[in-house]
């Protein structure tokens, strides 16, 4: 039975696919009401789980609404409401909890059938809502709570990270908190480790708010699970962020792979990239520099007629690649190896947070990205294929995190890039992506289709919800709780992880009490006593 | 008047549906709407007063105008006295429950109330009783009356809400009550919530 006697109305009709039609009591009043929230429906049987989708109003004579009555006399309109005028709910039943055996056994399971007629409908209690979404413990963590309650609602990470998660919405709408409160979840409570591409600087040592004031990031909060590395070791130094790593790129580490992504930023065309291929075959690993300096000579004409490669196509490709020599992060050959550096890290359990300092054109960040989203890939792949065959431990799951998504998901290339195959080969070589993006409708519709778990701030393109939306029950129910997001702190999870789809208001993310929240209860007390052990030992 | 003496009348007319009582003095006729009651043996009936007349004893007999020369209307029954003998005032009750072995029944009784029964105006008490469930209104609205049906349902609730406790309260429940009777027909119910307000 209820703990929470909040009776809202009853079931009068509807159907399993588009949700029941729930009439409101004349107590209940439709403007306390609101899209997103949770209710119960007390069936015969079992009890169901749902959420509001939609409210409107109702009259039971059609003359009302023709002649409407004198509302300003308070008898009046107290003794219409309810009964000659009424309101609505539309309900979405998600899940069925308690009534049966299975759900006893297995928790909550998705409806197979609707409750029969004037069932009753009272708003979900903090026990229901915990019993659908679970309470914090060592695999949950906690992301947010519902709409107007208290309880947690948690995210089962180990789950989620053996998908590729999305995490979309409107710039502004609070994206970038919304991954670090995930990503400090995925640093405490999955065994994954975390790649990640810091566009703006945000994720390593701290971010700013958008009040301007700044808060910690990751490395400050779990200095000893995160490195930070850079490729402007200049601005992080400004910055005084302390950095692990400085990235540099020789040209000779560039293949001809990394071109086809940056087709698009570079403004290469088709003929362009195939020259590319055809350079690197004839010039090896020195294709770029080699390229870059052939002047414009009888030889290089001949050059050109025998690979052939049409003179404007020549000059195309030679001003996109004179693009990539400005970056100042590429040498003509690196001392250090990142890849390995990186790799190194992941295999120590660390995090590894890539910071673009001021290299922030789009162009910097698809090269680096992918060049070493794809030696790292290919490590892993090899890693897991000799661990499937050796029956020797795997490597740590690996979670790589991507900011302007679409540029490197776009229907055009997501088949031929590194992040279109992780996508969607997905967990087989324990290498999954967070993907951050606010137009998810560039995103090719495959790769959408395989995220596991969608995280969706407020969104108001009608192309960028459909597609985030892609493929989901109750698409245009979600719809309109998802247009109506407030434009701050309020997202809509849906997916793999959780059970039902949940609109949650974020954890408080900044205030130094907010901080001490994240960081492991009695982590510094057992420190301590660490080394208090050690120092008996050693008496 | 009801509260020196409860009893108002004496039946003269009575079927399933109704009673005509007739009062014992002229011009004493319960008010329009409220509710009364006769016993017989071990049922009570219940009536709401929907009607009332005031006649020549003979039908074929009409009064004819006295006052040309007296000075009041009182003066006129004064120097006639014979005409409080000559008229006659009667009342008439639609039946809407009855009462069998204590227990209280909002629906018609299996047989009509018996000529020369008293009639009596309901206490206080048993009229709250009565308007505890509103289910009597069904049968105000239904019944074809020489009243208008919302003028007998408004002067009725009128009456019952001014013995309860808190007659909004009494009176928006009963307007949700003929919200749901008259869900059919805004405009009677406007009407009747129009007669409704204090």
């Amino acid at each position: 039975m209820p703990e929470n006697n909040e009776q809202l109305g009853i079931v009068i009709s509807g159907s399993l696919n588009k949700g029941v039609e729930v009439r409101l009591d004349s107590a209940a009043s439709v403007e306390d009401m609101a899209v997103g929230r949770y209710v119960t429906i007390e069936g015969e049987k079992r009890r169901f789980f749902g959420m509001i989708t939609d409210i409107s109003l109702g009259v039971i004579d059609q003359k009302l609404t023709l002649t409407p009555p004198d509302i300003s006399d308070p008898f009046m309109a107290e003794v219409l409401a309810g009964t000659s005028v009424y309101a609505t709910l539309h309900v979405l039943p998600m899940l069925t909890i308690g009534g049966g055996v299975t759900e006893l056994i297995e928790g909550p399971q998705p409806v197979k059938t609707v409750a029969s007629h004037f069932s009753r409908v009272n708003l979900a209690s903090q026990r229901d809502v915990e019993l659908v979404f679970g309470g914090e413990d060592e695999r949950k963590f906690y992301i947010g709570t519902p709409l107007d309650m208290e309880t947690r609602i948690c995210l089962d990470l180990p789950e989620l990270v053996k998908r590729s998660n999305g995490i979309f919405g409107k710039s502004g709408t609070g994206k970038t908190f919304l991954t670090r409160i995930l990503l400090i979840g995925m640093l405490q409570k999955s065994a994954a480790v975390n790649l990640i591409f810091d566009m703006h600087s945000e994720y390593g040592w701290a971010g700013t708010s958008e009040g301007g004031r700044a808060v910690k990031a990751l490395k400050q909060l779990f200095p000893e699970q995160v490195a930070v590395f850079t490729l402007d070791e200049e601005n992080s130094r400004r910055r005084k962020v302390s950095t692990d790593f400085v990235v540099k790129i020789g040209y000779d580490e560039i293949e001809a792979e990394d071109m086809v992504l940056l087709r698009q930023t570079l403004n290469l065309t088709e003929p362009a990239i195939e020259a590319v291929y055809q350079l690197s075959r004839r010039f090896r690993r020195d294709w770029l520099l080699s390229t870059l300096q052939l002047k414009d000579s009888e030889e290089t004409r001949e050059l050109l007629k025998e690979l052939s490669i049409h003179e404007s196509t020549f000059q195309n490709l030679q001003r996109g690649l004179a693009t990539i020599r400005r970056l100042p992060f590429i040498e003509s050959h690196a001392s250090t190896n990142a890849v390995e550096a990186i790799l190194d890290h992941l295999d120590r359990g660390s995090n590894v947070v890539l910071e673009f300092g001021r290299y922030r054109d789009i162009t910097a960040y698809i090269l680096v990205a992918n060049m070493l989203t794809r030696r790292i890939y290919a490590k892993y792949q090899e890693r897991m294929e000799r661990a499937m065959g050796e029956d020797i431990a795997p490597p740590h799951p690996l979670v790589i995190t991507i900011e302007e998504a679409h540029r490197f998901l776009n229907p055009g290339i997501a088949s031929q890039t590194i992040f279109g195959t992780i996508a969607r080969e997905m967990r087989k070589y324990n290498v999954t992506l967070l993907v951050i993006d606010q137009r998810p409708s560039g995103i090719d519709d495959e790769v959408m289709s395989q995220l596991g778990t969608k995280i969706s701030c407020l969104l108001d393109n009608e192309r960028d919800i459909d597609s985030v939306l892609s493929g989901v029950s109750g698409k245009s129910e979600l719809k309109s709780v998802l247009a109506r997001l407030e434009s701050r702190q309020q997202a809509l999870i849906f997916g793999h992880a959780v059970p039902m789809p949940v609109v949650v208001r974020t954890r408080e993310y900044g205030s130094a009490d907010s901080y001490k929240d994240f960081l492991p209860a009695g982590a510094a007390e057992i420190r301590k006593q660490a080394e208090k052990d050690i120092e008996e030992l050693w008496q | 008047m009801a509260e020196l003496t409860s009893r108002v009348g004496e039946i003269i007319e009575a079927s399933t549906t109704d009673f005509v009582a007739q009062c014992y003095q002229l011009y004493q006729s319960p008010p329009l709407g409220s509710l009364v009651k006769t016993t017989d043996e071990s049922v009570a009936l219940y009536g709401i007063v929907y009607h009332a007349t005031t006649a020549s004893l003979e039908p074929g007999r009409r009064p004819i105008a006295r006052g040309r020369d007296e000075a009041s209307e009182a003066e006129i029954y004064r120097s006639s006295p014979q005409l409080l003998k000559l008229l006659r005032t009667e009342f008439s009750a639609l039946v809407v429950g009855y009462r069998e072995k204590e227990k209280l029944y909002r629906y018609l009784p299996a047989k009509p109330a018996r000529i020369h029964g008293f009639v009596h105006l309901c206490p206080a008490d048993e009229v709250r009783e009565f308007s505890q469930s509103l289910s009597f209104l069904n049968i105000l609205l239904n019944t074809h009356l020489p009243v208008a049906a919302e003028e007998l349902v408004a002067a009725s609730l009128r009456q019952m809400s001014q013995l309860c406790a808190d007659p909004h309260v009494f009176l928006v429940a009963a307007g949700k009550e003929l919200a749901i009777l008259l869900s059919g027909d805004f405009n009677r119910l406007k009407a009747i919530l129009g007669r409704l307000r204090q």
